[in-house]
């Protein structure tokens, strides 16, 4: 079972979490083109090791955090929300 | 019959006799007896059949590896299948039974399978009933169906009772530093030693009593230890076994509660789920002794030597008067002297000649010697043994029980659910646990210890190493090597003897001889992955507890290569068999998923609502008078709301309050019409496009203030839409300043349609003036109070095509608001009505609903173009007209009629030209309803090419899983009042 520690609500089960997808990703601005749309949404890498990804705390705090875990252990390096404002406040708080 | 019970031996309790039944005969046992046990003590030598043989099987074991003693407990609906007989507790009145035995386990009609072996070797099956080539070349699967199910059959286990099971079972969670797995010498140790380092700890034991295999010592008494261990604070689960080993240290138990207990409370469940979340686990689960393969190797009367250990020490049952001990290592000859005191006559046949042993001389050990075959059938004449070097020159000893020990293989299997591969370890003959970076640390005998201080010290050791990992502590310490014997052992396997339909029992619980490993490797089944599935070594309730390791030796012997080289198959979890009850919990029966009511959900019962599901609400589905019908009802119901007005419980839709001062911005992102100019005061419908331009969700959007809008998703949509508005303000948009807070649950809302909807509401408000067509336009939204000064919000937004009105009150007020409304809409005629009325209502109009927004569709399919705007850009704007999407055969959204008026159609229904119905055809029906308005069945869904290719056109609609069709009419999807004029009256 993958336990995530969520900055606000602290360390809890996978299953409060909703998985997002790949954190990386630059979304175009509205009126990009349909070329970089596609990039943006259909293409992504298969990593073998830590990536960085979105999970939604959907049975929680209803935060969106950005969590680096390995693919392969499931190791979890880091959590932080995806909110710049949020992670400021986390870091203040520390 | 004479019992095998025996005084002064075992920790039984004489004074509590217990009676049980076996196969509808009572018999007595003691309590603290398994059911094997009493069993043995009763002199009950046949417990089963084999699984393809139907050989006759007694107990192999006395523990969780058992594959022969499996038997069937309880009766009727408690009727549990393939239970080991050797981990069932004894309790009073337990009724047990043989299995896959027809009449008995004693007689088995099916006992002929033993002589028809030949046919039934590994794969048999699959070759033979796959049809007969080539004259059923390509039908084999027909074939195969039509046999399978005698196949089953025969081939089986334990039946299932077949009723719903009456027990109730439990999750629960639990929170440690450190677990440990087994109460053996090793994991005692290591408790005691982390509990003095003051972590908080668990000790897990799936035996009822704690001690591990030193249970099966004649001196051991556990109460010192217990004691200890509690006034330590360690928290003891007994009857619990540590089933798999996951992420993050996380274990999953299965606690058996009351399968021990003759009448339990029914308060309590029967087995409780545990997941426990440690920081560490040490993992001491012992280690399970190999038989050996030789000629009728699985003749009731077969055992483990240790078991017989257990037998005497610890249920004073001596489970043989003249027994042969067949070994290949030095553990048996503490049990060949016990057995032996206690009036056995015991010879020990070591397949080594050079080795030392001390003994009691109280039995005949016969160097170099080997078993070739049993003589028996139903139990043990006689052994025929041989030197080991040459299988050929026989002797025969009379006996009635062989006792077998070919080496003991460690419990590896928690760490390899882990992923981690055992290695092989020559000088012990076994495969031993890899290290693991994870928080695990295995210790005793599962790590290859065999002696009592180097597992007590292993134990010690192995809670050092957790400290260390835990950043407690910075301390040196070692591990003793593995092994501990005082002559090696010698890898002793199989013995083959070369005679015609002989059967050498690799793996009991499938009935795989060594005959079908070399048929594996003939027919080149040689990895172990496909030697498992092939032959079906290791499967089942014992996983290949006991025979996995013979059956890899053999498959190195025959490709000459090593062990290691040829591997070992992965184990997974369960450790033991976990019931579907314990997986399920309580999440059973009506509690299988959760249920959401509206807050008027007892009113619209006591008004006379028959409920339906939708997602998880419970919603009005009709609300039949008298006699009627589902289809009476929602006829009339909808006609009512046509005519005067009906009120329609609406709560279950999303409702989501966005506020900030870039709220206005922040809609005209997610919708694709504008919301720029939306003035406050009115609502809008709106439609949400994902980022790859299909249609998320619908909805209205009501301007409350400057920043404060009210939104209303789909009722199956709400959740999502709320992660995904929260997603998009949180990951891609974070300059934006709005706020979405989900208030479904706070607002009750009600829908109020008809002719007579206005008057109805003028009724119910405390000032007339606010639904005036004036005050109140199409789409105009209100904040006011209803009569009795309940503050509601007010909208006029129209679903079912008439002058119709949402009212929303804080979920506290549902009842007052719907007693109020109800007492009005009575004075017009006006009814109740339910989701089926709702829907031929919305097909009448057009509208569609997830049953046509079905994650395929784009804005221009579902004939909603005009909702996208032009002018600005949104997501899935720059999507929404990629490559196939932009395609003009798409299929379009339509209404259907039936071309003869009087025929009827379901949803389902595909659509197909005429002369050319097949596959997946033009197009399809999502919905269909009868009209009380036009008087026959309309439908609607979607065709290629839409209404323009079609409208003059008699297509054919196919309903293949109802066996029908008939011929339809492509309409225009708004089919009643296209213009909307009775909206905006």
């Amino acid at each position: 079972m993958i336990r995530i520690n969520c900055p606000y609500c602290g360390e809890r089960d996978h299953s409060e979490f909703s998985y997002g997808g790949d954190a990386t990703i630059n979304y175009p601005s509205l009126d990009a083109s349909e070329k970089e749309w596609t990039e943006a949404i259909f293409f992504r890498k298969n990593i073998k090791g830590f990536q960085f990804e979105t999970w939604h705390h959907s049975n929680g705090c209803r935060m969106w955090l950005v969590v680096e875990r390995s693919t392969v252990t499931h190791e979890i390096k880091s959590v932080k929300p995806c909110h710049p404002d949020l992670q400021k406040v986390v870091e203040n708080n520390k | 019959m004479k019992t095998r019970r025996i005084d002064n031996y075992g920790k039984i309790n004489r004074d509590k006799i217990l009676s049980f039944s076996w196969d509808k005969k009572n018999y007595k046992g003691f309590e603290g007896d398994t059911l094997a046990s009493a069993l043995l003590a009763n002199n009950i030598g046949i417990v089963g059949r084999s699984f393809k043989y139907h050989r006759p099987r007694g107990i192999f074991s006395s523990g969780v590896e058992e594959s022969g003693a499996l038997v069937t407990i309880g009766s009727k609906d408690r009727r549990d299948p393939n239970v080991r007989a050797t981990t069932q507790e004894l309790y009073n009145g337990l009724e047990a039974s043989g299995q896959n035995a027809f009449p008995n386990v004693n007689f088995d009609l099916a006992g002929i399978n033993n002589y028809l072996g030949r046919f039934f070797a590994a794969g048999f099956y699959y070759k033979t009933f796959m049809g007969i080539p080539p004259l059923e070349w390509g039908k084999g699967t027909a074939i195969w169906m039509f046999f399978e199910k005698f196949i089953r059959k025969a081939a089986g286990m334990g039946s299932a009772s077949g009723l719903p099971d009456p027990d109730t079972y439990e999750h629960a969670h639990d929170f440690c530093d450190l677990i440990v797995v087994g109460s053996g010498p090793a994991g005692v140790a290591a408790a005691i030693e982390a509990a003095e380092k003051k972590l908080d700890v668990i000790l897990v034991e799936q035996d009822s009593l704690i001690g591990g295999n030193q249970l099966a010592e004649n001196d051991f008494d556990n109460s010192q230890i217990k004691n200890q261990l509690e006034n330590l604070g360690i928290k003891i689960m007994t009857r619990t076994t540590a089933f798999g080993l996951y992420d993050n240290c996380v274990v999953g138990l299965l606690e058996r509660v009351t399968d021990h207990i003759s009448a339990p409370n029914v308060n309590i469940p029967r087995q409780r789920f545990w997941t426990i979340r440690a920081k560490h686990i040490i993992v001491g689960a012992g280690a399970i002794e190999r038989h050996i393969a030789f000629n009728n190797n699985d003749i009731p009367g077969v055992m483990t030597v240790n078991a017989s250990k257990h037998y005497l020490n610890r249920y004073g049952v001596l489970t043989g008067k003249r027994i042969v001990i067949a070994t290949n290592n030095d553990s048996v000859y503490e049990t060949a002297n016990q057995l032996s005191e206690a009036g056995a006559n015991v010879t020990v046949l070591d397949s080594r000649t050079n080795f030392e042993i001390e003994t009691n001389k109280s039995f005949e050990i016969r160097k170099g010697y080997v078993p070739y075959n049993i003589n028996g059938s139903k139990k043990i004449h006689s052994l025929d043994i041989s030197k080991s070097e040459t299988i050929n020159k026989s002797e025969t000893i009379d006996c009635d029980q062989v006792l077998l020990s070919g080496g003991w293989s460690p419990a590896v299997h928690l760490l390899s659910h882990r992923g981690v591969k055992p290695k092989w370890d020559y000088n012990n003959a076994c495969f031993l646990p890899s290290d693991k970076k994870e928080n695990i640390t295995m210790v005793g005998s599962s790590r290859g210890l065999w002696n009592k201080n180097d597992c007590i010290a292993s134990g010690i050791a192995g809670t050092t190493d957790a400290l260390n990992r835990l950043g407690i502590s910075k301390t040196n310490y070692f591990f003793p090597k593995p092994g501990g014997w005082k002559n090696p052992i010698q890898p002793l396997y199989e013995v083959k003897y070369k005679k015609s339909r002989s059967k050498s029992f690799v793996d009991y619980q499938h009935d795989v001889t060594t005959d079908d490993v070399r048929l594996a490797h003939r027919e080149g089944f040689i990895s172990v992955e496909h030697l498992k599935r092939y032959t079906t070594l290791g499967m089942a309730n014992d996983q290949g507890k006991m025979g996995n390791i013979i059956g890899l030796s053999l498959m190195a012997e025959l490709l000459n290569k090593e062990i290691p080289e040829v591997g070992t198959t992965v184990f997974r979890p369960p450790y033991t068999p976990v019931s579907i009850g314990a997986l399920s919990g309580r999440n059973v029966g009506k509690h299988f998923r959760p249920l959401r009511v509206t807050p008027m959900h007892q009113w619209n019962i006591d008004h006379g609502a028959k409920m339906i599901e939708v997602g998880l609400y419970q919603r009005p589905w009709y609300y039949p008078k008298e006699n009627e019908t589902l289809s009476d009802s929602y006829i009339r119901e909808a006609s009512t709301v046509r005519k005067t007005v009906g009120i329609c419980d609406i709560t279950s839709l999303g409702k989501i309050a966005i506020q900030g001062p870039d709220s206005t911005e922040f809609l005209n992102r997610i919708y694709s019409n504008s919301f720029s100019k939306l003035q406050v005061g009115k609502a809008r419908y709106g439609i949400m496009l994902r980022d790859d331009g299909i249609v998320m969700d619908d909805g209205t959007s009501w301007r409350l203030a400057e920043n404060e809008y009210f939104m209303t998703t789909s009722t199956g949509e709400a959740a999502k839409v709320m992660s995904w508005l929260e997603e998009l303000l949180q990951t891609r948009w974070t300059d934006l300043n709005v706020n979405v807070t989900s208030v479904s649950e706070q607002w009750a809302g009600v829908s109020v349609a008809g002719p007579k909807s206005r008057e109805v509401l003028n009724n119910c408000v405390d000032d007339s003036l606010v639904v005036t067509n004036n005050n109140l336009p199409f789409m105009g939204v209100t904040s006011t109070f209803l009569k009795g000064n309940i503050p509601c919000r007010i909208a006029r937004i129209s679903f079912s095509g008439e002058l119709a009105f949402e009212v929303y009150v804080k979920s506290d007020f549902a009842n007052t608001m719907m007693d109020l409304i109800w007492e009005n809409a009575k004075k017009y005629d006006g009814c109740l009505y339910g989701l089926e009325a709702l829907g031929a209502l919305r097909v009448e109009k057009g509208h569609v609903t997830a049953a046509e927004l079905d994650g395929r569709v784009t804005i221009d399919d579902a004939g909603l173009s005009k909702m996208a705007s032009t002018k600005k850009s949104y997501i899935g704007s720059a999507m929404r007209k990629r490559g196939v999407l932009k395609n003009n055969d798409r299929e379009i959204l339509v209404g259907f009629f039936p071309t003869n008026l009087k025929e009827t159609f379901n949803a389902g229904t595909i659509v197909c030209e005429k002369n050319n119905i097949k596959g997946q055809g033009i197009g399809r029906i999502t919905s269909v309803t009868y009209s009380p308005e036009l008087g026959h069945w309309i439908g609607l869904g979607f065709v290629k090419g839409g209404l323009d290719k079609w409208k003059d056109t008699n297509l054919v609609g196919a309903d293949p899983v109802r066996n029908k069709q008939m011929n339809l009419k492509v309409v225009s999807p708004h089919m009643i009042d296209p213009k909307g004029e009775r909206m905006y009256a």
